[in-house]
């Protein structure tokens, strides 16, 4: 629809019906019917505080009341307007340009058919054939005596709800920023959930179309793509490229292999976030709870009263620092700090990550790797070779986070038809 | 009439006297300032003011001024900080390198190639201090006794190697350039006239009295310092391209860098000497001292760094082809076909197509031509840099974090203010100190003339007795050269 009416995304569209209109920009999405559009009911708030009044617009008033029900079903007239609107996304490109290290999935028949072929994994040559990339490596590996944190999230039941992304951020206070820096690429989210749309071209078309133009055609979605979410979060790498290049050791390895960001040693070279590969990594920019620009999407942060909803546990960070996941190791501490006093361990499930606290369909594991018993050791032992992997394993950064393929339900090789 | 040899080409042209060339140097700092070098140090100084603006927006705001984001984390400023260092590789080879290869063309561009070096490294080192989050905490990145527990800095970071690099860098530039001035500072404290710039040039020469033994001491310190400064001209650009070497970003981890940025250092650095020199011959009338001939040797240096930096370029693509490796694949695709295309062609058109031109012995000997290729190659070393730091971050490993990448106008701000702070320092240079190494220009004259040159200005054998109708022929200055040339 929006290529038949030449509309660009950001463009406002005055949308007529039931006798009032408004005005909308445009976001376009593959896999919407064609020639409809969707419009999200409420918005426009009037009276939602600093944060939700006035944003966006009330698309109530287009339906009718007939009875006591909503009546959709009204002739709408759908109009360009002159103005732009630009829409603030937190990911602006949609495939994952068949990247089978980044995210992997497989379908229920080859599953049941051999469940140790779902996972593609990456293998790297040595002398003695092909092996894990973990079997080479420049680097020590480190030895944990006490606990080893571990998580591990199943594709499969992620179902990209984005609870985890705000459990996240009420527990680690977390900046909000406001629609211009998120336009400006700059959300503080810690944990994110990575959405790919699906695309018709893959690699295998690298020979009948060549390389440049195959590229170029999986940049875009197909007409009707299927999804995938991957919660993506600083992956605790055991051999982290982050820590090697800090020049100040502000980021370093604990012993019991958190990759842990220490504020007031940082002094914002932001070279840890370029290095990392899974660009988890998040910069104070400004200082979010002083700014008066940030007064208004972060005001709990600039009064005595807003500040009562911030953590306690947690600090918040000063201007020109970097940040990101801790695997909430104030809740570890705590966890541990409980067991000392009753001179025991840690039992598995005393310490959850907010994150996995809040999934609903728990696809989150959170736990000891070096407790045999513990659910994320026994899931990471049981998919091991089937659908366990390391997103970018070949770069051997070993990461404690072990990710699950997502299995569709579908028949292989068949689309879905419209 | 001087004799000139038919072989050897004269270094110095135009028939110059030792006293000449006192007198042709010293004129600019004792003179009083032109209009044109007001002219241009006011527009300099307007530049220096955007630069402090930006500066001041940066450090009181934060970096969210400039238009970095959560996946670009470096653009413009290191970008800044990589040209500026390569720029001021030329500087340090022609003062070092060819000093001990005896190439004696490099003693009427040595000073002001060392000057370029100092301010271009002063430049330099703005961004990596301004780039922090916290600057005014930069002073954690040297390893100092601290009250902070027994925290040290991490010397796996190629960042504190850069640290090291930059600071023996230009400490090292700084000695080695004041060594070379304090004669010159000597011979116009001889002749200066006010009590003020008697002051200060006697506190600038250190008391040169130009006894032999003093001679001897400065000509064994500048070959020690030389041998000293020559693997700096490797070694800072290596160090340099490091952080982006050792990392894991596709188009950047690549072992090629140390002597493509070498190359690439030297290749801008040359541009930068030339776009200079051209300036400066002309508007201090210095084109006997630098030559033509140093036009077209430093327009062939260009030539041959700028097929290096080619040929690196080139082995990039198949180092990418070869490894099989997907995301460096794409990186380089991306490079030259993805949205920052613009930014690549611009690089190959400037830095590997433009340089060949000097090929043409027209082209090589013209002025003009010298001086737009040498823009033409400034613009397109920035444009490398960009290209690698920018294109290489905005699509990385995970296509969910790609983004564009698009400056603000402090980020402008500050990269045309760095170009003020530059032209500031150097214009207060040429006006103030000797812009040609008199000393050293002096032990060339001879240098493929016979039957040479004298203190007086006059023509003929130096035991000859002066004319009686010159009143007083002038004292040999305390700061004379003696003449140490070994060729004759």
């Amino acid at each position: 629809m929006a290529v038949a009416n030449e509309w660009e995304q950001g463009d406002v569209v005055k949308i007529t019906a039931n006798g009032t209109s408004i005005e909308l920009p445009v976001l376009i999405q593959p896999g919407q019917a064609k020639g409809s559009v969707s419009i999200a009911v409420g918005y426009g708030r009037e009276l939602a505080g600093k944060v939700g009044s006035k944003v966006g617009a009330n698309a109530y008033p287009l339906a009718t009341v007939r009875g006591n029900s909503l009546q959709y079903n009204g002739i709408a007239t759908l109009e360009k307007t002159d103005a732009k609107s630009p829409i603030a996304q937190t990911q602006t490109h949609h495939t994952v340009m068949d990247r089978k290290p980044v995210v992997q999935e497989a379908t229920l028949a080859e599953y049941i058919k051999n469940p140790k072929e779902v996972t593609e994994y990456d293998k790297i040559a040595t002398p003695d054939g092909l092996e894990k990339p973990n079997k080479v490596s420049l680097w020590q590996d480190y030895e944990y005596k006490n606990h080893h944190w571990g998580m591990v999230i199943d594709l499969n039941s992620c179902i990209g709800c984005g609870a985890c992304v705000i459990g996240c951020q009420v527990e680690n206070n977390i900046a909000v920023v406001g629609k211009q820096e998120v336009i400006n690429r700059r959300e503080m989210h810690w944990l994110r959930i990575d959405r790919y749309y699906s695309s018709d071209t893959t690699k295998e078309d690298f020979a009948e179309k060549g390389k440049l133009d195959t590229y170029a055609a999986m940049e875009d979605p197909s007409e009707n793509p299927s999804v995938i979410f991957e919660p993506m979060l600083c992956q605790h790498c055991n051999h982290a490229p982050c820590e090697t290049v800090c020049p100040v050791l502000a980021t370093t390895h604990s012993s019991e292999g958190l990759n842990q960001m220490t504020y007031n040693r940082c002094v914002g070279t932001r070279y840890c976030a370029n290095n990392c590969p899974y660009k988890v990594r998040r910069f104070n920019w400004f200082s979010y709870y002083t700014n008066e620009k940030f007064e208004a999407v972060n005001g709990h942060m600039f009064t005595d009263l807003g500040r009562m909803v911030l953590n306690p546990d947690v600090t918040v960070r000063a201007r020109g620092v970097m940040e990101k996941c801790s695997f909430c190791v104030q809740r570890i501490q705590l966890a541990k700090l409980e067991a000392k006093k009753e001179r025991r361990r840690p039992v598995d499930g005393e310490v959850v990550t907010a994150c996995a606290q809040s999934c609903p369909t728990q696809a989150i594991i959170f736990g000891d790797l070096r407790d045999p018993n513990s659910r994320v050791s026994q899931v990471t032992r049981r998919e091991d070779g089937e659908r366990g992997f390391h997103v970018l394993d070949a770069i051997n950064v070993q990461p404690n986070i072990t990710y699950l393929t997502k299995i569709r339900n579908v028949e292989p090789n068949k689309e879905l038809t419209v | 009439m001087q004799h000139v040899s038919p072989v050897r080409e004269p270094l110095v042209t135009g028939g110059k006297t030792y006293h000449d060339i006192t007198q042709d140097v010293c004129r600019q700092v004792e003179a009083k300032p032109n209009i044109r070098w007001m002219a241009a140090l006011s527009v300099a100084l307007f530049f220096l003011g955007i630069f402090f603006y930006s500066v001041y927006r940066t450090l009181w705001y934060g970096i969210g001024e400039w238009g970095l984001n959560k996946t670009v984390g470096w653009a413009w400023d290191i970008t800044n900080f990589v040209w500026w260092v390569g720029i001021g590789h030329a500087g340090t080879l022609i003062s070092a390198v060819l000093l001990l290869f005896r190439q004696k063309w490099r003693s009427s561009i040595n000073r002001a190639a060392e000057a370029m070096t100092i301010f271009a490294v002063i430049c330099a080192a703005m961004f990596p201090v301004l780039h922090m989050g916290r600057p005014w905490l930069a002073y954690w990145v040297f390893p100092f006794q601290n009250t902070f527990g027994s925290l040290w800095v991490n010397f796996n970071s190629p960042l504190l190697w850069d640290v090291f690099a930059i600071s023996t860098y230009f400490s090292v530039s700084l000695v080695f350039w004041y060594i070379g001035l304090i004669p010159d500072f000597a011979t116009i404290r001889d002749r200066a006239k006010g009590p003020i710039a008697k002051r200060a040039y006697a506190l600038l020469s250190f008391g040169w009295k130009g006894s032999a033994k003093a001679w001897s001491r400065y000509e064994t310190v500048s070959l020690i310092l030389a041998g000293v400064a020559t693997p700096l001209v490797l070694s800072v650009h290596t160090i340099v391209s490091m952080d982006f070497a050792t990392s894991v970003v596709p188009g950047w981890h690549t072992t090629i860098f140390p002597p493509y940025f070498v190359a690439g250092a030297i290749f801008s650095g040359f541009a930068m000497v030339l776009t200079l020199m051209l300036i400066t011959r002309v508007v201090f009338k210095l084109e006997d001292y630098i030559t033509i001939e140093h036009i077209a040797l430093m327009n062939k240096i260009m030539m041959i760094t700028g097929s290096i930096v080619g040929v690196a370029y080139i082995t990039e693509f198949f180092i990418a082809w070869y490894s099989q490796v997907e995301f460096e694949q794409y990186a380089f695709i991306n490079r030259a076909t993805g949205p920052y295309w613009w930014a690549y062609a611009s690089m190959m058109t400037c830095n590997v197509i433009t340089p060949q031109l000097v090929w043409f012995r027209r082209i090589r000997y013209s002025i003009p031509a010298t001086f737009i290729l040498s823009i033409i190659v400034n613009i397109g070393m920035w444009f490398e840099r960009f290209v690698i730091i920018v294109t290489s971050l905005h699509r990385d490993y995970l296509p969910s974090s790609w983004v564009m990448f698009s400056p603000t106008w402090v980020d402008i701000g500050i990269y045309v203010g760095t170009l003020g702070l530059f032209f500031t320092l150097f214009l207060l240079f040429a006006k103030f100190f000797p812009v040609v190494n008199m000393a050293e220009v002096k032990t060339i004259l001879k240098y493929g003339v016979d039957n040479g040159p004298t203190y007086t200005g006059h023509h003929g054998h130096a035991h000859q007795v002066a004319p009686a109708h010159q009143p007083v022929a002038p004292a040999i200055p305390a700061s004379a050269p003696v003449n140490y040339n070994k060729h004759d």
